[in-house]
């Protein structure tokens, strides 16, 4: 049972072309889909039966919203760098710009956080109303979602770059995997962005 | 497992732990998987067993076991009815989220799929392993619920809000079970759908396959993508008991003579949604695996090809997809409107025609084959009527006005209780019987078997035959005491054999339980790696299978179920045989003789 016998595969199946850790990620992409699918689903089934829905843009920071977005963007350009950057055998320029994805995945957190704050300040809550409800709750499982994929990559980061060392490829496909995750990330808040705050 | 103690002479020596508790290995997991879920079908079958007492006798003391029970729940050996709820709740969640799908996914799918296809292990070892540990977890978040004030979840197996939502804590605890179990389940499928796509042997193409893995394959994809609007649906549910939110509350709810302290405007109906949007792929779910394993040993006891292998493929895969749209014939009742309840009548009907066409095929197989009739070949002789009673008195509620009629009586219950007990866990069983020699080495008990087939299909019949009686009589399926209307007490009589039946079902069980842990030591010894000389990867394995699972690699040759191959001087050619008729045998076993196929 030890891990050494039966050995891990980096090179790419044959008739599928992908590794297996990419076809998993993107098998739990899909459901991820599906778990994001509900949600925006529940938000037009309960705006679509509500008598008033009121506008998001009138509710909500908007000019928050939109600098959170471009913070996420540039994460998500900043992760490509980091596998580009291996994959150029620049170990010094992939720690950069991961430590950076990092970086922008706090500053996004941190902008998240005043938001929510200052609604709690103005005694709202999720409980206040329906759109307050799915507000919160869908921003707070992206939220969510972002607190995991800093976990990740502070973990590919640090502790897990030793395997860079000994085998490069299958670390490089580590970052490939980390990076659809964050991206992925990255366009739930896009759909949210607009469905949320402006419509 | 301690059955997996003495046939492993592993070159390398790990700490216990690792090797029997945390390991990687998919056939560990996939014994932790199976040992667990049966712990888990006894104790929901227990649950069941204590409710029919209530059902039989209503309002009479519990003989004994009543005494064990505190006074809060069992007031003098009496039920009351927030207990015999609590149980309803858990006998449905415990065997389906933690008895029957851990058993036909995370036990046989582990266990058996790497090795069908030739695959020295799942795609991602650990992965599997924390599949199993937060299975487990959720597992433990049940069982402990019973134990939180106001007891367990009380809201069915289904959780409907608005009463779910102002329900005593122990749904709270449900919640957070589901979403552990629901991770599991993901975590599972996606390891599934990898290794049968990437990890197949040299020659082994997807129609080689056998269908046991195609049946696996099509139920990973289900668990997949119907399971995370389960997932968001819990989470939402969290919300509105936690939060205060109220995502499925309507406005101007007044609860015992009290307007409820909540903003409104949700939809009771949305929960109905996206819960049915996964619990209807997950009958598929119950039933898929039980189809495949079946189909494995009805081939192998037949010695003839499965039937129609091509059609049952392109059926199992069109079920799996049609499932997904069938989901709202569970609330013809909701009053969601006749356009939508047309449209979903109309799935409903499409959706038979694949499961009849997967059925007659196994029918089919039959006739004119030299039927073994072995212990697991008993258990699918009778999974087939059983399966076909389940699905045909699915019928009446498919179609919205006869459904009118038998919605939510124990018509529903009988319904689909003849699909999963008679059917999905006799197939289950049968896998038992036919897989034990190849993860223990030692044959289970033949008379033993045979007594526990003969008495589990009697009284799963005398368990749900007449309860398709009381629910055309019009019993509501939840009623805590039948007696008290005019209808239920007429048809009393068949409720109390239901429940008798129950309880010598349970009983019959002993025969089971026995044969499985004598076996695992005293059982005889099979005396080749093959001992039902069957065609599929796992009988090229040694026994039981070491780390690894091969010696060498296989390379697969032929389809799955070369049995009685004309001109063969064996009934049998396995798949890894080569052309010129070539394997690794045992002396004890013919060598097989090219049969030129494909």
């Amino acid at each position: 049972m030890s891990v050494e016998e039966i050995p891990h595969t980096v090179e790419p199946h044959p008739i599928t072309g992908v590794y297996n850790g990419k076809f998993g990620i993107w098998l739990f992409l899909a459901s991820e889909v599906m778990l994001f699918g509900a949600l925006f689903s529940t938000l037009v089934l309960l705006r679509v039966g509500a008598p008033s829905w009121p506008q998001g843009s009138e509710l909500l920071n908007v000019p928050l919203a939109t600098l959170n977005t471009f913070v996420l963007i540039a994460s998500s350009v900043t992760m490509v760098m980091s596998w580009a950057s291996l994959k150029m055998d620049n170990f010094g320029r992939f720690k950069l710009y991961l430590g950076l994805t990092v970086l922008l995945a706090f500053v996004f957190l941190v902008i998240k956080y005043f938001e929510y704050t200052h609604k709690f300040h103005l005694g709202i809550f999720p409980s206040t109303s329906t759109f307050y409800a799915t507000y919160f709750t869908m921003t707070g499982l992206h939220g969510l979602h972002v607190v995991g994929g800093i976990i990740v990559n502070l973990y590919l980061l640090f502790p897990g770059s030793k395997l860079w060392h000994t085998a490069p490829e299958q670390f490089a496909n580590r970052i490939e995997c980390a990076g659809l995750y964050w991206h992925f990330v990255d366009l739930v808040w896009i759909f949210l962005f607009p469905i949320l705050y402006l419509l | 497992m301690a059955e997996h103690a003495h046939g492993d002479h592993g070159h390398h020596e790990l700490p216990f732990w690792q090797k029997y508790v945390f390991s990687t290995d998919h056939k560990v997991i996939g014994i932790q998987y199976a040992v667990t879920a049966l712990f888990f079908l006894l104790f929901g079958f227990c649950l069941m067993m204590m409710m029919r007492w209530q059902l039989a006798y209503p309002g009479q003391p519990m003989p004994w076991i009543g005494t064990l029970f505190s006074a809060v729940n069992m007031p003098e050996g009496i039920m009351v009815p927030e207990f015999y709820n609590q149980l309803g709740a858990m006998h449905g969640t415990i065997m389906v989220f933690l008895g029957v799908v851990p058993l036909a996914v995370g036990g046989f799918g582990n266990y058996v799929l790497p090795l069908q296809i030739g695959a020295p292990d799942m795609a991602f070892p650990k992965l599997n392993m924390a599949s199993y540990w937060v299975f487990y977890v959720g597992g433990v978040i049940m069982l402990a619920s019973f134990f939180v004030p106001e007891g367990a979840a009380q809201s069915g197996w289904t959780s409907y809000p608005p009463l779910a939502v102002i329900a005593p804590t122990g749904q709270t605890w449900w919640l957070w079970g589901m979403v552990a179990l629901i991770t599991s389940s993901l975590l599972g499928s996606v390891n599934f759908i990898v290794t049968t796509v990437q990890m197949r042997a040299e020659g082994l193409s997807f129609f080689r396959l056998p269908f046991f893995v195609w049946a696996q394959f099509v139920t990973a994809f289900l668990l997949l993508l119907a399971f995370p609007p389960l997932e968001a649906a819990g989470v939402m549910q969290l919300m509105d008991r936690i939060a205060g939110t109220s995502f499925f509350m309507p406005s101007g709810l007044v609860v015992t003579g009290q307007a409820l302290d909540v903003s409104g405007g949700g939809s009771p109906l949305l929960w109905q949604h996206l819960f049915w949007f996964l619990a209807h792929p997950e009958v598929y779910v119950l039933i898929l695996p039980a189809m495949g394993i079946v189909g494995e040993i009805v081939a192998n006891n037949t010695r003839r090809p499965l039937w129609g292998y091509r059609t049952l493929v392109y059926s199992i895969v069109f079920l799996g997809f049609m499932s997904f749209i069938v989901w709202a014939h569970h609330m013809f009742m909701t009053g969601m409107g006749t356009t939508i309840s047309t449209f979903f009548q109309a799935t409903t009907m499409i959706i038979s025609i694949p499961s009849v066409i997967i059925l007659t095929a196994f029918a089919l197989s039959l006739h004119g084959g030299s039927i073994r009739f072995t212990v697991p070949m008993l258990f699918c002789l009778a999974f087939i009527p059983m399966f076909a009673i389940g699905g045909l008195t699915g019928l009446p509620l498919g179609l919205t006005a006869s459904d009118l009629h038998l919605h939510d009586t124990y018509y529903v219950i009988g319904h689909f209780h003849y699909v999963v007990a008679p059917g999905t866990i006799f197939a289950l069983f049968a896998g038992i019987y036919y897989w034990f020699p190849k993860a223990t080495g030692r044959m289970m008990n033949d008379a033993l078997g045979k007594l526990h087939f003969w008495t589990s299909l009697i009284f799963m019949n005398g368990v749900f035959m007449p309860m398709m009686f009381v629910g055309m009589a019009g019993v509501s399926r939840r009623l805590y005491d039948q007696t008290q209307y005019a209808y239920g007490a007429q048809v009393q009589g068949l409720t109390a054999m239901s429940s008798w039946s129950a309880w010598l079902l349970g009983l019959a069980q002993i025969f089971f339980i026995v044969n499985f842990f004598w076996s695992m030591r005293k059982g005889k010894k099979v005396e080749s790696d093959n001992p039902w000389q069957a065609t599929t990867l796992e009988w090229a394995t040694p026994t039981p299978p070491p780390h690894g699972n091969f010696k060498d690699t296989p390379r697969v040759c032929r389809g799955p179920y070369e049995y009685s191959v004309p001109g063969a001087s064996s009934d049998f050619i396995p798949q890894h045989a080569s052309d010129n008729g070539q394997v690794d045998q045992p002396e004890s076993e013919p060598a097989p003789t090219p049969a030129d196929d494909d």
